[in-house]
């Protein structure tokens, strides 16, 4: 009989060999870490019904996750539903990725929405773009965009009406009209951009005090939500430079000015939160640059010479469907 | 009854198990594409019904002359013949649901479901069976378009059949009757009577 050392000797386990303790529920939870300065910002342009959008949206995203893991498990007793939930690693109501799909989305949507919307978003997004492809880490799209796409073609009355940020300098003389929904209408910038030549103050659109989704307008939150997730290592710069500087730089050589396409619209938040997105982004360096690089061409081409005003959405979706092909042509091959 | 027997099951399995637009996922051109009312989908279940009938029918009775290498030529024209009858019938008699079905009238010649039946089937089994093996088969693919349309019409426009059901209140998804609509809709049957399958597995 042999030493039993020497058959330890022999043992193999499979690749990640070194761990740092960092599971799939840090990274989520960084992730609704970093969107804390953009729900504030929201909250400030747009008062209390952004915060009742981004918690329905969350909310229903959650549910949903929870009424579809239980479903699957087969013969639903007790018993099962206990094992389940304790030992299958499947099991991914727990990590938060179904709650960062859902404040994402949240973020997606005009203020001015009916409640029912980022439901019914949540819903699609989670079993639509998540669950009928396998569940997390098999998604081909990012679910919020997902939904976000789905619900601007089948709503596109209600995903197009938008209203101005609150002037909360009036708080003082009319304490309650910030607060009514009859707010003013208004276009955002790049949809008035699209009819006519405009001047917007960059640094209202760099605050984020114009018309548009709710978590995109502000540029500078996305910022710090943006630092904080490159400092913790969730994110990587290769996807959001290369997006970003790609935008500048095709507005430029088009002859429009590239601060105020690099700061309107849903730019930032596509770039830094959404592209990003791990399951649905390349995994090499080199395909994260020319996956950042696809997104601000599309991007920038579906602002200037497409129908919709804004492509960002759009764009993300059609290299996330890229994605595999990147992969596929810049892994590095074992010699 | 053995015969009576295996009449039925031949008869039954292209409702169920053998579905060929939920089971089998072939001859999707029709549901994805005209599915936008359910009026289109009994209309060209009806009319798939019939041409899988005839041609079933005369491919079977001809089964031992056709040779076979000149075979899918053959099962074509006859095929188209039966088209081409159900065309100018539709035309004649239902010109409103001529115009909406448009050139997917004549596309029936190409559905895969009649040439799979011609093929795999008729071409092989007796009349009687063929029959059987064509009238299921077509009423499997007309329940699924139906139950595509009902879903698509209702969530799209808020009617069945022409019929408002789901009030004024209702904000009909614009996507439903467009194209990707269609994918969803088919996806999820699908998934649904997958899913129902895997039950039905953990249960025995």
């Amino acid at each position: 009989m042999r030493d039993i050392t020497e058959e330890r000797k022999l043992l193999m386990t499979l690749p990640p060999h070194l761990s740092t303790g960092e599971t799939i529920h840090c990274l989520m939870f960084d992730v609704v870490i970093a969107s804390v300065p953009i729900i504030l910002a929201s909250f400030y342009y747009f008062g209390p019904r952004a915060l009742w959008v981004i918690f329905l949206s969350s909310f229903a995203a959650v549910l949903t996750e929870v009424i579809i893991q239980v479903g699957r498990i087969k013969p639903l007793t007790l018993k099962n539903f206990v094992y389940k939930v304790v030992t299958d690693e499947r099991v991914t109501v727990f990590d938060g990725s179904a709650l960062v799909t859902g404040i994402l989305l949240g973020f997606n949507l005009p203020p001015g929405v009916p409640f029912w919307i980022p439901i019914v978003g949540s819903v699609i997004a989670i079993t639509f773009g998540k669950h009928f492809f396998g569940g997390l880490g098999n998604n081909i799209f990012n679910p919020a965009l997902f939904a976000r796409a789905f619900l601007m073609v089948a709503w596109p009355h209600h995903m197009t009406s938008w209203v101005l940020p609150i002037d909360w300098s009036k708080l003082l003389t009319q304490p309650f009209t910030p607060w009514s929904y009859d707010a003013v209408s208004t276009a955002t910038p790049l949809s008035v951009a699209k009819i006519k030549t405009v001047e917007y103050p960059i640094v209202d659109l760099f605050l984020g005090k114009v018309g548009g989704c709710i978590g995109e307008t502000s540029a500078l939150a996305i910022l710090i939500g943006a630092l904080y997730l490159l400092y913790k290592g969730t994110i990587t710069w290769h996807i959001p430079i290369p997006f970003l500087f790609t935008v500048g730089l095709v507005a430029w050589i088009l002859g429009k000015n590239p601060l105020f396409h690099l700061f309107s619209g849903g730019l930032f938040l596509g770039a830094f939160f959404m592209a990003t997105d791990i399951v649905t982004s390349p995994v090499t360096r080199l395909g994260r640059i020319l996956f950042g690089i696809g997104c601000g061409l599309l991007t920038i081409l579906i602002r200037i010479y497409g129908s919709y005003p804004e492509g960002v959405c759009f764009s993300i979706l059609i290299m996330n469907a890229c994605t595999p092909l990147i992969d596929r042509y810049t892994l590095r091959r074992r010699l | 009854m053995a015969f009576f027997e295996e009449f039925s099951r031949e008869l039954i399995k292209g409702i169920g198990k053998e579905n060929p637009t939920i089971r089998l996922v072939i001859g999707m051109c029709p549901p994805l594409a005209i599915s936008t009312s359910v009026l289109n989908g009994i209309g060209m279940g009806l009319a798939v019904i019939f041409v899988l009938l005839g041609s079933n029918i005369i491919i079977s009775l001809l089964r031992r002359y056709i040779p076979s290498k000149i075979r899918l030529p053959i099962f074509i024209g006859i095929i188209s013949t039966f088209v081409t009858i159900t065309d100018l019938c539709i035309e004649a008699y239902f010109p409103i649901l001529h115009k909406s079905l448009g050139i997917f009238i004549p596309l029936i010649v190409v559905n895969c479901i009649i040439l799979a039946r011609a093929e795999s089937f008729a071409s092989k089994n007796p009349v009687v069976l063929s029959i059987a093996d064509g009238i299921g088969m077509g009423i499997g693919f007309s329940l699924a378009l139906i139950l595509i349309s009902a879903v698509r019409e209702s969530l799209g426009q808020g009617t069945f059949a022409g019929y408002s059901i789901l009030g004024e209140k209702f904000d009909p998804a614009l996507v439903m009757v467009m194209a990707p609509g269609a994918f969803f809709v088919v996806g999820a049957i699908i998934a649904i009577f997958n899913y129902m399958e895997m039950k039905k597995r953990w249960k025995s």
